[in-house]
């Protein structure tokens, strides 16, 4: 563990924003570190656990049970606009089930899914904690609330035209 | 001199919150007036944003549902022409909503939240702000300190209600080399938005009842594990503690003493489970975020196997105000058990959803009808739901019940964190119990086997009741499944996953008996057991719920009546939404 020189780390380093040999001997870096590979990447790639792996000295088959652990970490890239719909208490009971159902159609994806032509993610969260909007959804970094099943084409289409 | 508030917590930003602050910014700009803009935390009345403030000599105007162009109208006839526009200004009203809101609230968790600019640590000084801890250092022991959190009687606001002086005194006498704070900010319970408000409106406060939680203790190093789906509170925290390095306020001999503290901010990866404390340790130690068994309790051994203190983000919040204002004027307020305030979020079939502080003991009917103005289009109240998916169902017949730790978990439900969802007669209470079940469900990290497969167990049951395919037995194996679960599981997860399902049973028995024997449900939410029908007298013949069937089983000729054809209906109910003249009817 002194040196790391996989053929990957020269090519590669420029993309990972942040020094990981700085970062392997602080405690408990492991999660920090899997957040900063999925904010250069999109998503976690097979190639990136083994670095990490050679880096911390921790097994990638490790890093990989921590990776499935939370809900946070993907293994695939994403669409280009990512729909979290929430499914917290107050959208549920102010009938949030309607708006997936509207976004399932529109999109023709199930949560978790991409669209093919890569534009659109759909994903569910447990909550997005502004309740009094119920019910609500985000698209990347813009938040839809009070909705009803016909404002989801509108929404849709916009981000389609952009 | 005006100043203006805006509320930027996430409910406000979500309103469009940043339009109307960028538009009062450039207006302001552009007329080169003279007033201060600020934007401050959530003041509670999320339903209301965008809300819009304007302070003169102490006299505050407060108005809501601002828009840019509302904006912009309250610039040139408030602002310039010092006409405040009466009909948009919420505490002017015939019977004051602000005052009807705020009137049985106490607010001292919430003190600064929507009144300060959460990003400035002057403000949170000129608000008595970092006195306590002054005072802390220079005059009182850790003894003392842990003495008077002990006399005030708070107990951990995040769900558990353990004594929190007690808690300190255990951390205090436990033996290490060093020792650990954490800040419990992984509010993972869906409908609960307390601490991230509090975090995004006051984030000082929480780091200093942190300070005093370490000097009582003997810890000089702090995390606070937070959410990562809270970014602004994140970005709030990391910008409140870099203001406190820089003014000496933490790092080394913090305040001009011998104590020093520093504080991290650890985020989390989305995984309920991590709420519970030894969960979280794992987490922050980079590990899958696993309970473990207790004892060693944290207060031994907890991160990297030190003694370290867990509170969650109301629970600090509390600190600072308790040593400034003594044990006895917190403890003067609540409950034999229960002392001081809780802070809830409102929400659910609620007509004033939002953050409210009320004393211990209030009533749950004085917290729905006089704090959150009763129950939206004039329904009919059903019951409460505390305590998120670890919670339960508290029927509107109990609403003479006081808010109190222990008269709340003798329902069968608990306080909680604090998250308090309104339900009316169009909730399906199994419905409810289903979408809580499947939550743990879902958060289960699979440790124990009665919670990993126990509660998929008890979900299927669930289904399939919701399905109309219920059986007779099914209630008693449901119950039975839950205690088992309850007395099987390690944690907090699992020993309390089955309570939606327990206390609905107990208390709206016939509603699952209803799904099951008449294979109805009363709140027509369950699809497979509503009928949809057209009324002959609503029904136009406009053809289009016909159009819409995705399976033609909508007959009829244009201009008369339709009809559905049940055998053929997948009850779908796009015919229901499409429907303009409310002739589709559920049965």
């Amino acid at each position: 563990m002194n040196e790391v020189n996989l053929p990957f780390f020269q090519k590669e380093i420029k993309k990972f924003k942040i020094d990981l040999v700085t970062q392997k001997d602080s405690h408990g870096s492991l999660i920090y570190l899997l957040q900063s590979a999925q904010d250069s990447y999109g998503y976690i790639p097979e190639k990136v656990i083994h670095y990490i792996s050679e880096v911390v000295g921790i097994p990638a088959a490790d890093i990989y049970g921590v990776i499935t652990f939370y809900s946070q970490f993907r293994l695939r890239p994403l669409g280009k606009y990512v729909i979290k719909i929430c499914e917290g208490t107050a959208c549920h009971v102010n009938s949030g089930k309607n708006i997936l159902k509207a976004l399932q159609n529109e999109l023709g994806i199930s949560v978790g899914e991409t669209t093919n032509d890569g534009l659109f993610s759909l994903q569910s969260v447990a909550c997005l904690g502004c309740c009094s909007l119920a019910p609500v959804i985000m698209v990347n970094e813009e938040t839809y609330g009070s909705l009803i099943p016909k404002k989801i084409k509108g929404i849709i289409k916009k981000y389609r035209e952009l | 001199m005006k100043e203006i508030r805006v509320g930027l917590g996430t409910c406000g930003v979500s309103a469009g919150g940043i339009q109307v602050f960028n538009t009062l910014k450039s207006e302001i700009d552009a007329k080169k007036l003279k007033v201060v803009l600020k934007e401050t935390g959530c003041m509670g009345m999320c339903y209301e944003e965008v809300l819009v403030e304007v302070v003169e000599n102490g006299t505050s105007f407060l108005y809501a549902k601002i828009n840019p162009e509302k904006a912009k109208k309250i610039i040139d006839q408030h602002i310039i022409d010092d006409r405040p526009i009466e009909e948009w200004i919420v505490n002017n009203r015939a019977c004051s909503e602000k005052e009807e809101f705020f009137k049985k609230q106490k607010r001292i968790v919430l003190r600064n939240c929507g009144v300060i600019d959460p990003g400035s640590i002057d403000e949170y000084i000129t608000r008595d702000g970092y006195k306590a801890i002054q005072k802390v250092l220079k005059e009182l022991s850790p003894e003392e300190i842990i003495d008077i959190i002990y006399q005030s009687g708070l107990r951990g606001r995040g769900g558990g209600g353990f004594l929190t002086g007690l808690k300190w005194r255990f951390a205090r006498n436990a033996k290490g080399e060093k020792k650990y704070i954490i800040c419990n900010a992984d509010e993972g319970d869906p409908g609960a938005f307390m601490d991230r408000s509090v975090l995004e409106g006051d984030p000082h406060s929480v780091l200093e009842g942190m300070m005093i939680a370490g000097r009582a203790i003997g810890a000089d190093e702090a995390y606070i594990y937070i959410r990562a789906e809270y970014p602004k509170a994140i970005l709030r925290l990391e910008n409140a503690i870099k203001q406190c390095a820089e003014r000496g306020y933490l790092g080394t001999g913090i305040f001009g003493s011998d104590a020093n503290f520093k504080i991290k901010i650890k985020e989390g990866a989305g995984a309920f489970v991590c709420g519970e404390e030894t969960a979280l340790i794992a987490s922050i130690e980079g590990k899958r975020g696993i309970p473990r068994i207790r004892p060693p309790f944290p207060a031994q051994k907890g991160l990297w196997g030190m003694p370290t203190n867990i509170n969650n983000v109301e629970t600090y919040a509390n600190i600072p105000w308790i040593i400034l204002n003594g044990a006895e004027s917190f403890s003067s307020m609540g409950t034999e058990q229960s002392k001081g305030t809780k802070v809830f979020a409102l929400a659910g079939k609620i007509v004033r959803s939002g953050l409210a502080e009320v004393p211990m003991g209030m009533t749950i009917n004085e917290v729905v009808f006089d704090v959150g103005g009763g129950i939206k289009d004039d329904r009919k109240f059903k019951a409460v739901q505390m305590g998120g998916p670890s919670g339960g169902c508290i029927p509107a017949s109990m609403g003479d019940l006081k808010i109190d730790y222990d008269e709340i978990t003798q329902t069968g439900a608990i306080m909680g964190s604090g998250g308090l969802i309104v339900l009316d007669e169009t909730t399906c209470m199994v419905d409810l119990a289903k979408f809580f079940l499947n939550f743990t469900q879902n958060e289960s990290c699979g440790k124990c086997t009665f919670c990993r497969i126990g509660t998929k167990r008890m979900l299927e049951i669930l289904d399939r009741i919701t399905m109309g395919e219920g059986k007779e037995e099914d209630l008693d194996l449901l119950e039975s499944l839950a205690y088992k679960i309850k007395d099987s599981s390690l944690c907090g997860l699992g020993q309390t996953a089955p309570n939606p399902v327990l206390t609905t049973l107990k208390y709206f028995r016939e509603e699952y008996e209803a799904h099951i024997r008449d294979k109805k449900c009363p709140a027509h939410i369950c699809p497979a057991l509503i009928t949809y029908k057209i009324s002959a007298e609503k029904c136009t013949g406009c053809t289009l719920c016909a159009k819409k069937c995705p399976v033609q089983a909508i007959s009829g000729e244009v201009k008369k009546p339709h009809l559905i054809n049940q055998n053929e209906c997948i009850k779908c109910g796009l015919c229901y939404d499409a429907c303009s003249f409310g002739a589709v009817e559920k049965i």
